[in-house]
């Protein structure tokens, strides 16, 4: 620590400068490791237990999926407070669709093969539009995103339940329900397989970024710091997979069809769930949004319009017509997660999502997503919806009361945003 | 004579009934610099962001060698080859140097995507040019000094062969050292044949880089002069009395 705060002359470079990951990277997952450690202890071991790291990563899904699309809206200095409502629209309509419009209006019987996707396309284009809607009245008519979305919070929330009468609607699609979490699983084969497959794309990426640089003649960092971080990237997508798989399948769950589990008798009969079909989601979105972030130049233009408006705007930026893309696409993931939501309970309710968009930010913000535009990250925005579900639940198995929980979890959302100023200002940023 | 780079014809624009220019005409050939001085608040900056696309005329005409132009957009602009380094610069300051100099034309790679290896080469080759010092090429701009901030925005108008480059207080922010540096690479690119329009409050500074001034008065023009036509007090009289001495004789 001491060697960083005062600037050696002599070229040498510390462990982690070596390294050259982002200090606020491990910063994150370093609290998300001490936030898992002390409920492990707090429960005897079982917070830790591969059974509740396969239901907190399910929880996680729905409100990560929504934070990756805030880290857009924070970033260009806007708010959009309707996402929770806006999910509740898309999964009223997504319900209705499946159960009662396709069947009743195009004759398509209940199972039909073609229902679950014919609905999971309109839910998805009713949050795009919905969500342009709501960016065009930022963007082109200058209105606040706050009031924009705040009206959006009472409107959307609403409009669910019209659309619904307030009922509750279900059951809903076999095909869709696989997209919940434990209705649909990958199984332990071919979790290996993606595990791996993930694995060494991971490795020949970095590896190509290298060889980039080297071809340029830029420095890279020693190959003793680039086998490290290949390790420990390879070794934590393998043990992720190592540890859903070992989440067996109740023996009773067998004992209703083990032809499911690839049995022909339940006696004897080991299955493991696996990765998810819903977490699978998640990681495609978050690869995508990073390859936007990162490698385009919507992202890029996001970023600086974020950074400076005026200077994004004498450059050529369409900054109008960027506000309307990214409320669009907060919208499209706000269907997305929709319909993990409500695949994950079998039903669409009219409280679906209830408090979503205060969750978003917060974990879009405890990434290291800063208000002031400009600075925000998808795998933080990931990383913070993950220590929001983690404080809640391992305190909920500890035995935390309600009202308790929510302290807790509104003072870590204050110390974190607090923290993170106290380092940027250590670090001389702005 | 040979037909000017650009031509601003009776040029008006208005803020809620304030004239901020009033029909205003101004020509630059190509190989030339012209100053633009006044007051703050005279209409100079007003006038040249109609050029770069930055403000939306009310009435008058843009010609760019020899043909009318419209420029609704900062984008208009630069396509007519005008580049421009804005009072402010106009950065983004969360991102790198080589992100500002390509903003909104990024290289791509064939698949589309951002290059930023390529762009961070070009970054370097034209900052060996411009600033042999500048070194922090992976750090938000934001992290520079003023010098280095400038020569990003430098680099930006540079880098794609403008003909057409407008200059709004270039030197204001910058040291003896770099001001020098600012001077000489205007000599320069004047030598290559670019037209340069100039704003300062420097008008020492100006009669020494300038082949013609243009005082400006209240959103109006006072007058345009050779710089060897006039002395430092014929200018600063034009300033501050709104007359042009000359044009009594």
């Amino acid at each position: 620590m001491s060697d960083q705060s005062a600037p050696s002359p002599q070229p040498k470079r510390s462990f982690l400068q070596s390294l050259e990951v982002d200090t606020r990277l491990l910063g994150m997952i370093g609290a998300f490791l001490i936030v898992c450690i002390v409920f492990n202890l707090l429960t005897d071991g079982r917070f830790l237990t591969p059974r509740n790291v396969f239901n907190l990563t399910i929880q996680t899904v729905s409100v990560a999926i929504m934070a990756t699309g805030m880290v857009f809206v924070i970033v260009t200095r806007h708010i959009d407070l309707s996402v929770g409502a806006l999910l509740a629209t898309c999964t009223a309509v997504m319900g209705m669709t499946q159960t009662a419009w396709l069947p009743q209006l195009f004759g398509l019987e209940l199972g039909h093969p073609l229902i679950p996707w014919i609905t999971i396309a309109i839910g998805l284009l009713t949050g795009a539009i919905i969500g342009a809607a709501q960016g065009w009245l930022v963007g082109y008519q200058a209105i606040p995103a706050f009031i924009v979305t705040l009206g959006g919070l009472l409107i959307w929330r609403n409009v669910g339940w019209w659309l619904t009468d307030g009922a509750t609607i279900g059951p809903l699609d076999q095909t869709f329900i696989l997209f919940g979490g434990i209705n649909g699983t990958l199984g332990a084969f071919w979790s290996w397989v993606v595990g791996i497959v993930a694995a060494v794309l991971s490795l020949v990426a970095m590896w190509s970024a290298r060889r980039t640089k080297t071809s340029h003649g830029f420095p890279v960092k020693p190959m003793w710091a680039e086998a490290l971080i290949m390790a420990v990237v390879a070794g934590a997508i393998l043990g992720f997979v190592a540890i859903l798989n070992a989440y067996t399948v109740p023996s009773r769950v067998i004992a209703r069809d083990p032809s499911l589990f690839g049995c022909d008798v339940a006696e004897g009969c080991v299955a493991a769930y696996g990765l998810p079909y819903s977490v699978l989601v998640l990681i495609a979105v978050a690869i995508v949004m990073t390859v936007i972030a990162l490698r385009t130049r919507l992202g890029r233009y996001i970023f600086a319009t974020g950074g400076n408006p005026d200077a994004a705007e004498l450059s050529g930026i369409n900054t109008r017509l960027l506000t309307v893309k990214i409320f669009s696409m907060v919208g499209v993931l706000s269907a997305l997660a929709g319909i993990v939501a409500s695949a994950r309970l079998g039903y669409h309710t009219n409280d679906i999502g209830t408090l979503d968009e205060l969750r978003v930010i917060a974990a879009a913000v405890i990434g290291g997503t800063a208000l002031s535009g400009g600075v925000g990250t998808i795998y933080g925005a990931i990383i913070g919806a993950l220590i929001m579900q983690s404080l809640q639940s391992g305190m909920a198995m500890v035995g935390v009361d309600a009202p308790y929980q929510n302290i807790v979890v509104g003072a870590v959302l204050v110390a974190a945003v607090w923290i993170d100023i106290q380092y940027r200002k250590r670090m001389g940023a702005k | 004579m040979t037909t000017p780079l650009v031509e601003m014809k009776n040029v008006s624009i208005a803020f809620g009934g304030v004239r901020a220019v009033d029909n205003v005409s101004i020509e630059l050939h190509a190989g030339e610099v012209v100053g633009l001085l006044g007051h703050n608040g005279a209409g100079k900056s007003t006038l040249i962001k109609m050029l770069s696309g930055a403000y939306k005329m009310d009435s008058g005409e843009i010609w760019i060698e020899g043909k009318r132009a419209t420029i609704n957009s900062p984008r208009d602009s630069r396509d007519y080859n005008i580049e421009t380094i804005y009072q402010t610069l106009a950065l983004a300051d969360n991102l790198d140097a080589a992100s500002n100099l390509f903003l909104g034309r990024e290289l791509t790679t064939p698949m589309g995507f951002v290059d930023d290896s390529k762009m961070e080469a070009e970054t370097r080759k034209i900052m060996a040019r411009l600033n042999p010092n500048f070194k922090k090429l992976k750090e938000p701009v934001s992290a520079l000094s003023g010098g280095q901030r400038q020569s990003v925005a430098i680099a930006r108008a540079v880098y794609f062969n403008a003909k057409i480059l407008i200059m709004d207080e270039p030197t204001a922010a910058l040291g003896v050292h770099e001001t020098a540096m600012v001077a000489e690479l205007i000599g320069e690119l004047k030598k290559q044949g670019l037209g340069i329009f100039l704003i300062s409050h420097d008008t020492r500074e100006m009669m020494d880089l300038c082949d013609r001034v243009s005082v400006m008065k209240n959103g109006q023009m006072i007058g345009t002069e050779r710089v060897e036509d006039v002395t430092e007090d014929d200018i600063l009289s034009m300033i501050i009395l709104g007359k042009n001495p000359k044009s009594k004789t």
